[in-house]
């Protein structure tokens, strides 16, 4: 970036960023955010992920400071900002809609918030056209916004939050305007534009696969309270909860009832729904007779001719070109799995019966 | 934009621009029996009475008493819009942003004077401004002036009162024009390091120019001929160019001078309204495409 990109980044000692603790913040009865705590940072992508209502929204307008909460602390850079007005909290942010003020051409928006801080003109003029060259604009800066097609106006924005070096770039579904072939490239785009610049963003989004591709670890919130915080990987490979691993990526689940205790992380034999018989790894701590959902994701059940096991019948071929989903009716529920286009059984057909096989780190129990 | 702008549409059909002049017709009728034609015999009149001669409008500029009532109903305007704008503006974007009931009480506070008569309006400010009046009772029963003033007939009163029966103009405009402006805007601002004021100066304002425009043309026409409200707050002193009109069709039947004195204030409107068009240029303030 332009001049000054060597100002300090600083954090706490643990290189936090950014830091959440207990946030609380309630619209009458209703805790929006319930007791939030998290971590950023320095450098870090943050995704927070959540459906509609999870709060993952309230909580960046409160790290932003146009909500306040009802308790709880939010420390940016080791200094509580809590209650600090958004204009001096020095952060950047790309907003759901485009806010690029439309009265003014493309660099003036950018150069705005170097105005605002009473950097000299030609300074200003300088960095802003840097800026520009950053998100590959140059030579649009003379026109307005409304020249601009959808994504060409998030780019600026990004410029224009990014240009003064801001201590975190906060950005609010930025992609959920473009249509999917320019969110796909977007994304690759911010991703880039963040490990250039090396500055820590907090990105909400209720789009999993941008979380999961952009993200350097993930927060899933869910009714207010933060249900996992973790890599992309382990968000997807060992979610913690039920909700996680329905929330991220597909999942079969599958009632059962453990045959004995078993520590989290620990193998556990259970009686399926229908009778039949598993060996899966246990999610949380669970006792013997508890009742549990056992988690599977479509692509990690194999298929198998014969053999003892879990058996089910094809009932339905979905054909989506590099992948196969067949829609299986077992003796408990109906379950989705996916297969590459070259497998080994052939075709297969609706009435075939199989076998079906995974691995017991696949299966994952959760206490229901 | 792919869709020519010439054309319209109704209940999902599409019609030629030929087809569209029919539906306006029945306005444009009325405009023209009822407003254009009689204007029209006026200016002839101003022109052509008794034969082809520029003496009214002569006239109009060699007596000083003219040309002094149209100076003032164009400043007493020009202050009364510049009011309204000042009081309405405040009162606009406060509503801009308030919801529910308290929204439906401004606007019906707003609304009300509307549907009132102009001439119940103007009264009430006589009962208020006269030398028994309240306004005076209150000032000389605290003791801030030993007799009452004189409020009435004075260039302040009329002002006063035409600003309170014109605000609704410009209130109604930047109402909707702030309130169409998105949060958003003001956020970004913020966020960018911007305190109040500059969110004020830097965004709002600008985004709100139009409804300041059309506003403020609004009250300032309206203004210019205005009559029930001067004639009634004001003397002789305050006369203004309706007043003028009125006196010389009704009182000296001298139709061709009050032609000429209309002709006038239409071409100083017209003037105007070029020169505020250029000057502002509202077409290319938002850049379209």
């Amino acid at each position: 970036m332009a001049a000054g990109g060597a100002e300090l980044r600083t954090g706490t000692g643990n290189g936090e960023h950014v830091g959440v603790h207990e946030l609380v913040k309630r619209y009458g009865d209703v805790a929006a955010v319930d007791g939030v705590t998290f971590g950023v940072r320095t450098g870090e992508f943050l995704a927070l992920l959540g459906p509609s209502g999870s709060g993952k929204t309230t909580v960046l307008m409160n790290i932003a400071g146009f909500d306040f909460p009802d308790s709880g602390r939010i420390e940016i850079g080791g200094q509580d900002v809590t209650w600090t007005p958004s204009h001096k909290r020095n952060l950047g942010m790309v907003f759901q809609r485009y806010t690029l003020f439309p009265h003014m051409t493309v660099l003036d928006n950018i150069a705005f918030p170097l105005r605002m801080r009473r950097i000299g003109r030609a300074e200003r003029e300088e960095r802003a056209r840097a800026a520009l060259r950053t998100v590959r604009l140059e030579g649009y800066g003379e026109r307005k916004p409304a020249q601009l097609s959808g994504g060409q106006q998030q780019r600026v924005a990004m410029a224009r939050a990014v240009v003064y070096n801001p201590e975190v770039l906060l950005m609010d579904e930025p992609l959920s305007a473009l249509d999917k072939n320019l969110r796909e490239e977007m994304q690759i785009e911010i991703k880039h534009l963040q490990r250039e610049l090396g500055v820590t963003v907090i990105f909400v989004t209720h789009d999993q696969t941008e979380a999961l591709t952009m993200a350097d670890r993930i927060a899933v919130l869910d009714l207010g309270k933060l249900q996992q915080l973790d890599t992309p990987k382990a968000l997807y490979e060992q979610p913690t909860s039920a909700f996680v691993a329905g929330f991220i990526g597909e999942t079969n689940f599958w009632p059962a009832v453990a045959s004995g205790d078993a520590a989290a992380g620990s193998e556990v034999g259970v009686t399926l729904e229908g009778g039949e018989w598993a060996t899966v790894t246990a999610a949380d701590a669970i006792r013997g007779g508890q009742k549990v959902r056992v988690a599977i994701r479509p692509e990690n059940i194999r298929l198998s001719g014969d053999g003892a096991g879990v058996q089910a019948t094809v009932e339905e071929a979905i054909y989506a070109g590099s992948v196969t989903t067949l829609l299986l009716r077992s003796k408990g529920p109906t379950l989705r799995v996916r297969v590459g286009p070259d497998g080994a059984l052939g075709e297969p057909t609706p009435g075939t019966p199989f076998t079906l096989v995974w691995q017991t780190r696949h299966a994952r129990a959760y206490a229901a | 934009m792919t869709a020519r702008p010439s054309r319209f549409m109704l209940g999902g059909r599409t019609y030629s621009p030929a087809a569209s002049l029919l539906l306006a017709t029945p306005f444009l009728l009325v405009l023209l029996l009822a407003f254009l034609l009689p204007l029209g015999m006026l200016l002839r009149e101003s022109l052509f009475v008794p034969s082809f001669t520029v003496e009214h409008y002569r006239r109009v500029f060699d007596e000083p008493v003219y040309l002094r009532v149209m100076y003032r109903t164009i400043r007493i305007s020009a202050l009364v819009t510049l009011i309204s704008l000042l009081l309405g503006y405040p009162l606009a974007a406060m509503m801009a942003r308030t919801r529910g009931l308290m929204l439906n009480l401004l606007l019906v506070a707003v609304l009300l004077p509307l549907w009132t008569s102009v001439l119940v309006r103007t009264y009430a400010w006589l009962v208020l401004l006269q030398r028994n009046g309240v306004v005076n009772d209150l000032l000389t029963g605290l003791g801030l002036v030993d007799a009452p003033m004189q409020l009435l007939r004075t260039e302040g009163a009329v002002v006063l009162a035409m600003s309170h029966v014109l605000l609704p103009f410009v209130v109604l405009p930047l109402y909707a024009t702030l309130r169409a402006i998105p949060d958003d805007y003001a956020r970004a601002a913020r966020m960018l390091g911007a305190n109040g004021f500059a969110v004020f100066r830097h965004v709002t304002l600008p985004l709100s120019m139009p409804g300041i425009t059309s506003g403020c043309v609004m009250v300032f026409l309206l203004a210019l001929g205005f009559f029930v409200t001067p004639a009634l707050i004001g003397g002789p002193q305050q006369m203004m160019l309706a007043t003028l009109v009125q006196q010389q069709v009704t009182e000296l039947l001298n139709w061709p001078f009050a032609g000429a004195i209309i002709g006038v204030l239409l071409l100083a409107v017209l003037g105007l309204m070029i020169v505020f068009h250029r000057v502002i240029r509202l077409d290319r303030f938002v850049g379209q495409a």
